[in-house]
């Protein structure tokens, strides 16, 4: 995959999502997998602005993610690029992906779609040939047992 | 570990794009260390085509071949494939519980908004 979407159904109000993730009290908040602070939190929301977001993983790793605002369509979508730095050094050399949210009301409040999409460059051209992943998941059996190169341990 | 590194992944990317490649390390998967030979058997490619496989697998730290008097047997690694998976699946490990903790965050703050506006708030559509 280039990509993965996850759903969420909040029972919040649209305004209120799209709040949290285009104001920088609002990310601070719920930012990161663990339950680590964020350090800073910086969100220029309007096309173009930048977000730059600070956080530490249970692991003691500190991330930093960044990226600029593609869109903005309050209270139905958000689109940001994404780049991803650990301990200071950057992800993907220079590689920029792509998150995208999208709020549609409900009658419980606002279903939530996320997607990072264009995770790499290379990964992304690869994938279009068909057939890593799948390689992937048949040798699954062999890799199961293999130490892990996580980058954190979010506890599922 | 900490820092993936992106040319060791872009090999592993690369040396999954063929379809023969692909083969080879199912099959490898299943046999635990086949001879070269062995290997190249059911392909319909000649020799020199899968050694030339054969060394963008190793190249990519896929595969090792060891020598043994006159066969050559090889052998699948497992490590640069799991980094490969564990590369793919970071985004989602981050993402999903940051989106669990953005819909307790969003829930909490709509909890606050319907007390302090009473019952007539614009929540309901």
């Amino acid at each position: 995959m280039t990509g993965f979407t996850l759903t969420r159904q909040i029972a919040a109000r649209p305004s209120i999502v799209y709040d949290a993730l285009t104001t920088a009290d609002g990310v601070a908040a719920w930012w990161g997998p663990d339950d680590q602070p964020v350090t800073v939190s910086e969100v220029d929301a309007r096309i173009g602005g930048g977000f730059r977001v600070r956080f530490a993983t249970d692991d003691g790793l500190e991330h930093e993610a960044q990226g600029e605002f593609l869109e903005l369509d309050p209270p139905r979508r958000v689109v940001m690029s994404w780049r991803w730095a650990v301990n200071g050094v950057a992800d993907e050399v220079g590689r920029e992906s792509r998150v995208e949210v999208d709020l549609r009301r409900a009658d419980y409040g606002t279903e939530l779609t996320f997607s990072h999409l264009e995770l790499a460059t290379e990964a992304s051209a690869v994938s279009h040939e068909g057939g890593w992943a799948g390689a992937l998941n048949k040798l699954q059996r062999r890799l199961d047992g293999v130490p892990g190169e996580s980058t954190f341990n979010a506890t599922q | 570990m900490v820092n993936y590194k992106p040319d060791a992944l872009d090999r592993t990317f690369a040396a999954l794009t063929d379809p023969t490649r692909r083969a080879i390390l199912a099959r490898l998967e299943a046999e635990e260390s086949l001879s070269i030979s062995a290997l190249a058997e059911p392909f319909a490619i000649k020799l020199p085509a899968v050694m030339k496989h054969l060394d963008v697998l190793t190249e990519a730290g896929l595969i090792t071949r060891t020598k043994h008097g006159r066969t050559v047997d090889v052998r699948l690694t497992p490590q640069p494939l799991k980094a490969a998976a564990d590369w793919l699946e970071r985004y989602e490990r981050f993402w999903s519980p940051a989106m669990d903790r953005l819909a307790a965050y969003a829930e909490a703050k709509e909890a606050e908004a319907s007390r302090s506006s009473g019952d007539d708030d614009e929540g309901g559509g």
